[in-house]
């Protein structure tokens, strides 16, 4: 089952795992570097899924995430967060902002797939 | 009207209003508080258009024209010092837990008995004709509307129902404001029934004169066009004098002006109302303009409903005192009377209720009380709960308070129109002005000031305002008004030292208030205040410069035992609120020998503040001062306190600063390391559950795992590094160093780095330098950072990096300067701090965002300073100035 996938990260090295990850399982994958990108590319796009940095320049991942859910064209989106803060208070922010699923860095790459799997399945 | 349905109106009015009141206080004790809001606040302040507002305005506006306005003007000014003068009150009241005036008073001037007593003796001698005029207005609104026979002091006592009006409103002001005892002296259930009499004084007024202008006459055009014509109403809307005698009264004006100011500042109902019940100091904000909007509209419609008046009923014995209820009867509109009646009726009470309630509070606190203490000792009262006699003091006041005023009213009240008794009142509590609004902006006024100004200005007003008042109703010979005591001329109270040309008022005004400042200036200036006195003048003063009052300094020094603290606080709060005061478990507490713990000072304080709120500070500060051991504090104490305090302050302030910066750092680092701990797992994990990848793959992976085990060596060392710089752990090992030489090596360092970049390096060195002391490792350090950090933002292929040094003065300077894209305005300020990298994510250069921190923190060690030189677009410049060590002497010029 091939989904279309975007990777929003702004970190390159992370991006170049989660895409040989995705790309493994078959799935097409968009690129963003940027939170406006990321945007962009949702809206452009509607991917299934949004593998979504939390810290990333011009918006972060939060704000793009309550972007999504206030834009009823692409509310639907699943979204993914990652973040390299484990707090609890991240999570509940990142959670409050709209995610489907919340993953902290460093991730286990099983655990991340199977996460992946159920959202599209 | 018949009696029974007026009667029946009025006690149905104020069933309603105790309802409301019952309402409020149910509300406030779930937590959802009507009253804590700014609109409330404002109508609440409304308590000042008291029946004077109702009745006599029309009455002075009938006699004098636009006279009856400075009353309303002063507050309006007043209103324009909200944010200023009246901000500072309220802080200071919340801060201390200061309930009255005669507290704010007293407090300031070193928790002086006499003086809480002297302002309450002040207060009640100046409000008891006030209090007669409401009295006078309720009981004359009463007989207009039952026709009964005008004159009540044709009546026996028990037959005058002023009288029942008095006990009647005892009763509810009692039932009011004294049910329960608080700390804070609130009354949430009064606050929201004066703000409810406030809309139904101002609906009824407004009703009024709607029904006058346009009901009896075809609008104000109207109205002045019929008065034009006859002569004797012509005057009434000019600025003319007010016995029309030609010429502005400017000196009257300006002093009626001033006194409305003082008034609604320091009156006993406003000071409660403004001060005491202010919930949230934000609500000033909107007060601010509401009060002198509600002030304007109440009085849009006086001038018309006098002229009106005058036009209808002509000269004839119609008091104008009385047009707002004569005029709808008149014109058999008795519903509207009725409604009118109801308003002067609420505009009454609601100025009899907060004032009796706030005088009632100084003369059990600052009078009562003091004399039992001091008759019987406190310890007559010991073991006792002293909730209930506190009560029941506080309602034999306000029964006092009132049959106070009813009396003056006989005495007195048919000889003077509604306005000149109010204005005496005025005049009285305008002797507070100067000790208290001085006293929160001059740390030089001192309690033998406060005390001379306030027996000067009141002896003088008593003189000049209160006698001739009591003999222009026959009470002593008026020849002594006329001419003089002895038939000295020059001490005749209306014309003292021969200062003639004044109205009475503004005669007293000048010669109380003259006395007053100077006596009050004057004896603050000649003996230096005591050490408690300077200690409350230095918490009154700075109120604004602290947050709340747990910064404040404690002025207190001694030993208490926390168990006879409490037993205080229980006795004086009650069970419950006694006890939360020390349910802070160990806080507050101190190392105790044998006697049981002991309170510290900041307990001790906080104890005194909460028995302040129920007792006033005065007498506050007796009770713990009778049952623990102080030591006197004198001048030199309070100052090293006060020193203490504010190291102390310092130091926290200091302290929390290094914790935020601690968190950040801790943060930043953790988020640092996370990033390539990531990369280096993910991909690890892949190239271990992929065994199929082909090579290249692996090849790539491996690369990156590898290069972020680097940045992760690197940023390890770094932080440590910069731990070390920070903490002063670091190891230096100084040495003479020729910084030309170690530019030359820097470089030569690097060199293969520039060249694979195709980036050209110049140098600008002088022949030779003096020597710098430093560590040359560290300084070697500093100049590969600001290398490698112009390399990574030069264009490939054709960089070019200029490194320059040269003597400036006593000082070496070395400039490290690029031709890349120079540093964004918005990131300048932020180029030193830790983890802030330039550039994005993408095209940044690997980095750890600790290079430039390091070396600025390692050029500040040494003694110098690092910056930036930056144009947009031009590149970037680094330089720093190391400092050459003296010159031997042989070598000056």
């Amino acid at each position: 089952m091939s989904a279309t996938v975007l990777i929003a990260d702004d970190e390159p090295n992370i991006v170049i795992s989660l895409e040989f990850m995705m790309k493994r399982e078959g799935h097409r994958v968009l690129v963003a570097r940027d939170g406006a990108e990321a945007l962009e590319a949702i809206r452009r796009e509607r991917p299934a899924l949004v593998l979504l940095d939390a810290t990333m320049p011009v918006h972060s991942g939060f704000e793009v995430c309550e972007a999504v859910r206030a834009d009823p064209a692409i509310r639907d989106i699943r979204i993914l967060m990652l973040t390299a803060k484990g707090r609890e208070t991240d999570m509940a922010r990142g959670l409050g902002a709209g995610a489907d699923a919340y993953v902290t860095k460093p991730f286990s790459t099983r655990e991340l797939l199977e996460k992946v799997r159920e959202m599209l399945a | 009207m018949s009696a029974p349905l007026v009667l029946g109106v009025s006690f149905g009015y104020l069933l309603l209003l105790f309802a409301i009141a019952a309402l409020a206080d149910r509300r406030a004790a779930e937590g959802r508080s009507v009253i804590d809001n700014p609109l409330v606040y404002a109508l609440s302040l409304g308590v000042y258009c008291s029946a004077w507002t109702y009745f006599g305005s029309v009455g002075e506006a009938a006699a004098e024209g636009i006279w009856f306005l400075p009353i309303y003007l002063g507050p309006m000014l007043a209103m324009l010092l909200a944010g200023v003068v009246i901000l500072r009150m309220i802080r200071i009241a919340r801060t201390y837990r200061i309930t009255s005036i005669a507290d704010f008073i007293a407090s300031r001037y070193g928790k002086s008995p006499l003086l809480a007593a002297l302002v309450t003796l002040i207060t009640v001698v100046g409000i008891v004709p006030y209090i007669a005029l409401q009295l006078k207005a309720v009981a004359t609104g009463y007989q207009i509307m039952t026709a009964a026979p005008a004159d009540s002091g044709a009546l026996v006592w028990w037959r005058d129902s002023t009288l029942y009006v008095a006990m009647a409103l005892a009763a509810f002001t009692i039932l009011f404001g004294t049910r329960h005892l608080d700390s804070a002296e609130r009354h949430e259930g009064m606050v929201a029934a004066i703000a409810f009499e406030s809309v139904v004084k101002l609906g009824a007024f407004l009703a009024v004169g709607v029904f006058v202008t346009w009901g009896l006459f075809d609008g104000p055009a109207d109205i002045w066009a019929r008065a034009a014509v006859l002569p004797e109403l012509r005057a009434l809307a000019r600025l003319g004098s007010g016995t029309g005698e030609g010429g502005f009264g400017h000196a009257q004006w300006f002093a009626l002006v001033v006194l409305a100011m003082l008034s609604v500042l320091l009156l006993p109902r406003q000071f409660q109302m403004m001060v005491v019940e202010c919930v949230d100091e934000r609500h000033l904000k909107r007060a601010a303009w509401v009060f002198p909007a509600y002030l304007f509209l109440i009085n849009v419609f006086v001038l018309p409903i006098a002229i009106g008046g005058r036009l209808i009923f002509g000269m004839e014995t119609v008091d104008p005192e009385t047009y707002v209820l004569t005029l709808p009867l008149a014109d058999g509109a008795r519903a509207l009377a009725l409604f009118v009646y109801v308003g002067g009726l609420s505009a009454a009470t609601g100025m009899l209720i907060v004032e009796t309630i706030a005088v009632s509070t100084m003369v059990c606190n600052d009078l009562v009380m003091p004399a039992l203490f001091r008759g019987r000792g406190f310890g007559a009262y010991s073991g006792r709960d002293l909730t209930g006699l506190l009560l029941n003091i506080r309602r034999a006041a306000i029964l006092g308070i009132l049959l106070l005023g009813y009396l003056y009213f006989r005495m007195a009240g048919d000889a003077y129109a509604l306005v000149s008794i109010g204005l005496i009142s005025f005049a009285a509590v305008a002797q507070f002005g100067p000790a208290l609004l001085i006293g929160i902006y001059w740390k030089g006024g001192t309690r033998l000031g406060a005390l001379g100004g306030l027996i000067g200005g009141f002896s003088l007003w008593a003189y000049t305002l209160m006698l001739p008042s009591v003999a222009r109703s026959g009470w002593i010979s008026a020849d002594f008004v006329a001419h003089g005591p002895w038939g000295i001329e020059m001490l005749a109270p209306e014309r003292l030292f021969d200062l003639a040309g004044l109205d009475n008022l503004t005669h007293a005004l000048f010669w109380s208030l003259l006395a007053n400042v100077g006596l009050y200036v004057g004896l603050s200036l000649w003996r230096a205040p005591g050490a408690r006195e300077t200690s409350q003048a230095l918490l009154f003063v700075d109120i604004m410069k602290r947050g709340d009052a747990g910064e404040a300094p404690v002025f207190w020094r001694g030993r208490a035992r926390i168990a006879d603290l409490e037993a205080l606080a229980v006795r004086v709060l009650g069970d419950e609120r006694g006890r939360l005061l020390f349910a802070g478990g160990q806080a507050g507490q101190s190392t105790g020998h044998g006697a049981g713990p002991l309170a510290d000072a900041q307990l001790v304080d906080r104890v005194e503040r909460q028995l302040a709120g129920a007792v006033g500070s005065a007498s506050a500060r007796v009770m713990v001062a009778s049952v623990v051991e102080e030591e006197a504090l004198d001048l030199d104490d309070v100052i090293a306190i006060l020193g203490e305090a504010s190291e102390l302050r310092a130091a926290n302030e200091k302290l929390k600063s290094l914790d935020q910066m601690k968190d950040d750092f801790i943060s930043s680092v953790t988020h640092e390391l996370r990033t390539p701990l990531t990369s280096i797992r993910a991909l690890s994990e892949l190239m271990l559950d992929t065994p199929d990848m082909d090579e290249a793959q692996r090849a790539e992976f491996l690369r990156i795992v590898v290069g972020e085990s680097e940045r992760l060596s690197r940023l390890v060392n770094q932080v440590l590094d910069m731990a070390k710089i920070e903490s002063g752990q670091a190891e230096w090992h100084n040495s003479d160093v020729d910084l030309g030489a170690l530019i030359v090596s820097a470089t030569g360092g690097m060199s293969a780095l520039f060249a694979e970049r195709g980036t050209a390096i110049a140098l600008d060195l002088p022949p030779a330098v003096p020597p710098v002391r430093a560590d040359a490792d560290r300084l070697t350090q500093v100049l590969l950072n600001l290398l490698s950090n112009a390399a990574k933002f030069v264009p490939e292929g054709r960089g070019r990096i200029e490194v320059s040094l040269k003597i400036a003065g006593d000082s070496l300077e070395v400039r490290v300067r690029d031709n890349g894209p120079g540093v964004p305005s918005a990131d300048r300020a932020h180029v030193f701090d830790r983890f802030r990298q330039g550039g994005d994510a993408l095209t940044r250069p690997p980095g750890t965002g600790l290079g430039l921190p390091i070396s600025r923190r390692i050029v500040n060690h040494l003694g110098g300073e690092m910056w930036l030189e930056s144009e947009p677009g031009e590149g970037a410049c680094f330089g720093f100035r190391l400092p050459l060590p003296p010159a031997p002497e042989g070598e000056k010029k």
